[in-house]
């Protein structure tokens, strides 16, 4: 097992590498010079030299590429040309508020999906398993920017009940595990919940279905096994499928909410991405990729070593 | 045919989760009382269609949407850019105005029409470059494997490190708003899963007697592929990109409603939807229509190529 570890993680390294090369030149695709946004535009040409120098931005694209990443190991993802902080701290404060919520929803939803999957697949053709299914899919087929308004304009318009945007009565700063705090959860919990449960019960009902079907089941069942004993015997082959599912999902939780982020002005880092975009915020932009990126991969190595050690038949390598 | 909605799951094709159910055998009741001339592989698919209602009206809507979109100038009851300070948000059911008005007075019904078609333009251009670029690539390093199919995978494998809405804002956003910029990051963010997909396909295909022996009788390789390869690997990953649009089109959507994409006063339904949210407390009704258009549309491409996936009996 030790071995195995090992070589997912030597496995991992180049897509890294490949990560960093991508959000590296995720500067350079755009229009203009990425000092643009720095520069006054009458400044003379001794000025945008020394700039250029500055950030380094009169070497070779390699040697940038290599002092970027240098500095990026040890934590230093440069200055926001909007605030003038730190990227490492601006992305560490919004990165807390979007693990806050990706978290939370993930709680509630991951036993939900799994439950439902669950029953659909025990259930099989029968009504509760097509609910299942109309449920998967219009959770897939739901924009869920468009739910998030339609969730404010039911629960905050009309109905007055729930705060429509924000992290908190106080303002951008700090969450508290209280109740006040609680409510300005709920909406954008469900908002990103609903892509995902869909996602994870379709899958687990597969998965339970497949492994229902096979031959160990009828066995366990001959030698007289409760039904609660086959249950989790089948729970246990269906879930590294699931695993990697949820994994995923996981990521697009936390990648994904840009557009939920914004809409509830949650400042986490799909927000703060936002802002720097139309800032042309570019080492924000890039830092957040990056620190998300990183964490997604780290996420699918957890979720492969995972399903290793839940089911070693689905050794790679 | 209830068995078929049973067996039926949705699919987002963004995540590697493959439908593993094997497609419904024609309904067995059917193929026992009546005995068919000339079962084709056409006949069979256009049969199962036929009794599957879910997937023609879902087939008919997406027509529909389609047509309207096209024709919009022709259908469209008002000028969707004639502005009226007098009578801006007017409530749905407005005299004139069936669906009410926008925020500068324009008729909705009018730009929710006219919204189809950057919508579905925006949501269908990089699915259809994505299939022509990502298919190839993917018939390449599936037909050739060794270190080419090695360094094309690997390099996609970069791509899906990355949450894919997340990629395809980044992408336009580095770039800039606009339309242009707005599809070009929609295409690099979907040519990853359909490479991956048609990879898997060629293998498979490769693997079969039918290549071995084009091969023997010294067909050259790129006869092999037209004829052997392509058709049967086509089918698959055309399904597979009908999947696709449910996600593009609502990623599209995202990235106008951000503001990366379309700009204003063009009628989009995802740009239309981040202009009326300031409206949210005047006539919250109104502001949810352009959402129930981008909803209804990603729903039925869904439905419709789940449908298309069983009757074709395509596995992925």
């Amino acid at each position: 097992m030790f071995g195995y570890i090992i070589r997912r993680i030597l496995y991992v390294v180049p897509i890294a590498l490949g990560v960093t090369i991508m959000v590296f030149s995720l500067v350079y695709i755009g229009p203009g010079n990425p000092l643009d946004a720095v520069l006054p535009d009458d400044a003379s040409q001794a000025d945008v030299e020394a700039i250029k120098e500055i950030y380094g931005f009169d070497k070779p694209l390699p040697v940038q590429y290599g002092l970027w990443l240098g500095r990026a190991v040890t934590g230093d993802l440069g200055k926001s040309i909007g605030t003038g902080r730190p990227v490492v701290q601006e992305i560490g404060h919004a990165l807390g508020n979007t693990l806050l919520l990706a978290f939370a929803a993930a709680i509630v939803l991951i036993p939900v999906a799994l439950l439902l999957g669950i029953a659909a697949a025990y259930s099989h053709g029968r009504w509760f398993d097509k609910f299942v299914s109309s449920i998967a899919i219009t959770g897939v087929s739901l924009p869920n920017y468009w739910l998030a308004i339609v969730l404010v304009i039911v629960f905050s318009v009309e109905l007055n009940a729930l705060p429509a945007m924000g992290i908190g009565p106080d303002g951008p700063e700090g969450w508290e595990p209280n109740l006040e705090h609680l409510r300005y959860l709920i909406l954008p919990m469900i908002a990103i919940s609903v892509i995902p449960t869909g996602i994870i019960a379709r899958v687990m009902r597969a998965s339970v279905a497949e492994s229902l079907g096979q031959d160990f089941v009828q066995t366990l069942r001959s030698k007289g096994l409760s039904e609660r004993t086959i249950l989790y015997h089948v729970i246990k082959n269906a879930m590294p499928t699931v695993m990697a599912v949820i994994g995923l999902e996981l990521g697009n939780l936390m990648g994904g909410s840009v557009l939920v982020e914004s809409i509830f002005t949650w400042p986490g880092t799909g927000f703060l991405m936002n802002e720097a975009i139309f800032r042309r915020d570019l080492p924000v932009l890039q830092g957040t990729i990056l620190i998300l990126a990183m964490f997604f991969v780290g996420l699918n190595l957890l979720v492969d070593l995972m399903q290793t050690w839940v089911d070693p038949r689905i050794r790679r390598y | 045919m209830t068995q078929v909605n049973a067996v039926r799951r949705p699919a987002n094709p963004l995540d590697e989760t493959r439908d593993r159910t094997p497609a419904p055998p024609a309904a067995a009741k059917e193929s026992a009382v009546v005995v068919y001339k000339g079962q084709s592989y056409w006949s069979n698919v256009g049969r199962r269609l036929r009794s599957d209602p879910t997937t023609v009206v879902c087939g008919l809507i997406v027509l529909a949407i389609i047509l309207v979109s096209v024709f919009a100038p022709l259908i469209a009851p008002m000028d969707p850019y004639q502005a009226k300070m007098l009578g801006r948000l007017a409530p749905i059911g407005t005299a004139g105005h069936p669906l009410g008005t926008d925020e500068l007075g324009r008729d909705m019904l009018s730009r929710l029409i006219y919204g189809g078609r950057i919508s579905l333009m925006m949501g269908l251009t990089p699915v259809g470059v994505a299939l022509a670029v990502g298919g190839l690539l993917g018939v390449v390093a599936g037909y050739a494997g060794g270190w080419v199919n090695m360094m094309i995978m690997r390099f996609m494998d970069v791509f899906y490190a990355f949450p894919s809405i997340m990629l395809a804002i980044a992408i336009s956003g580095a770039l800039g708003a606009g339309i242009g910029n707005g599809m070009l990051a929609l295409t690099l963010v979907l040519i990853p899963s359909i490479t991956r997909v048609t990879e898997s396909v060629t293998t498979q295909v490769r693997a079969y007697d039918f290549v071995d022996a084009a091969r023997a009788t010294g067909a050259s390789t790129t006869r092999v592929i037209v004829t052997h390869v392509l058709s049967n690997v086509l089918g698959p990953i055309f399904i597979f990109a009908t999947s696709l649009v449910s996600v593009s089109i609502i990623i599209a959507s995202g990235l106008s409603f951000l503001g990366l994409g379309v700009s204003p006063p063009e009628a989009d339904w995802g740009l239309m939807l981040s202009t009326l949210r300031q409206a949210i407390y005047i006539n919250p009704m109104l502001c949810a229509l352009p959402g129930i258009m981008i909803f209804v549309t990603s729903l039925c491409f869904n439905l419709m190529s789940d449908g298309l996936r069983s009757a074709m009996d395509v596995r992925l």
